[in-house]
């Protein structure tokens, strides 16, 4: 995020790639709005090399993952994530990474808040499971 | 933002997967385990990303005059509110439950850690239903 700020000027938040995504396939005001219809090229870019980094350090020093969370856990909390995410306008990259480093106080209530909420949730699927 | 930045962007974004990767944060197991309060390790991922980051936030403007593709410094827009600290209370159920945020569910497929697809599909259905129903003004 430091080497993107130094380059580019960007702020270099996660979770909006998805709601930019959207703004291919639907033609709904919000998602075509300049702040997300605009910046969908370099989001997507960013995002492809996230994939690409990844996959370095596969081949470099690492292996190949599985994770054997249930499934249902990771689409049903993506898909919650997703939404609140968006709703909040950050996720642990925007608000946890990049409103904290630019000490924004909605950013630091917003990490706190999620820290808490994902904590709680982590310890009641424990202890349901 | 122009077309000459997007190697820069490409780089940025290997750079924050690599790290994602080494840190461990691509494992929802990894995650869980900080959440649970068995691994604080992710504290320090987190503590030194943002370290970093304030460093270059506060002093890279004052270095350049702008961003060496030219453009402007931007701020990360956030506004206190009920939809800010909601969402972010939303956010953490759908983190907790799944060990997954944006940047590991994405980074996951370089991984090839194919469930984590379905967590990315998740992620991504959310953020329509959000822009589609409950968008406001963006």
């Amino acid at each position: 995020m430091s080497l993107l700020f130094a380059a580019t000027g960007l702020i270099g938040g996660m979770s909006t790639v998805f709601t930019s995504l959207w703004s291919f396939f639907s033609r709904a005001p919000y998602f075509n709005a300049p702040r997300f219809a605009g910046s969908r090229v370099w989001r997507l870019v960013y995002a492809a090399g996230l994939v690409l980094g990844a996959a370095a350090w596969v081949v470099s020093m690492g292996a190949p993952e599985h994770t054997s969370v249930p499934l249902w856990q990771l689409g049903v909390g993506g898909f919650i994530a997703g939404f609140g995410a968006r709703l909040s306008n950050g996720c642990t990259a925007g608000h946890g990474i990049c409103g904290m480093a630019s000490l924004q106080a909605p950013s630091i209530a917003s990490v706190l808040i999620f820290l808490a909420t994902a904590m709680a949730t982590a310890r009641l699927v424990r202890a349901l499971a | 933002m122009n077309r000459g930045a997007l190697p820069f962007v490409l780089a940025a974004g290997a750079l924050f997967g690599f790290g994602l990767a080494l840190s461990t944060m691509v494992r929802p197991e990894v995650v869980l385990d900080f959440l649970l309060w068995r691994d604080l390790g992710l504290l320090l991922v987190l503590g030194g990303a943002v370290a970093v980051t304030f460093i270059a936030y506060r002093f890279v403007p004052r270095l350049f005059a702008r961003p060496w593709t030219g453009g402007q410094f931007q701020k990360h827009p956030s506004e206190m509110g009920a939809r800010t600290l909601g969402g972010a209370a939303l956010f953490g159920v759908g983190w907790g439950l799944s060990g997954v945020c944006p940047g590991p569910a994405i980074a996951g497929l370089g991984t090839a850690n194919w469930p984590l697809a379905v967590a990315l599909a998740g992620l991504v259905l959310g953020a329509y239903v959000q822009g589609r129903f409950f968008g406001g003004s963006p």
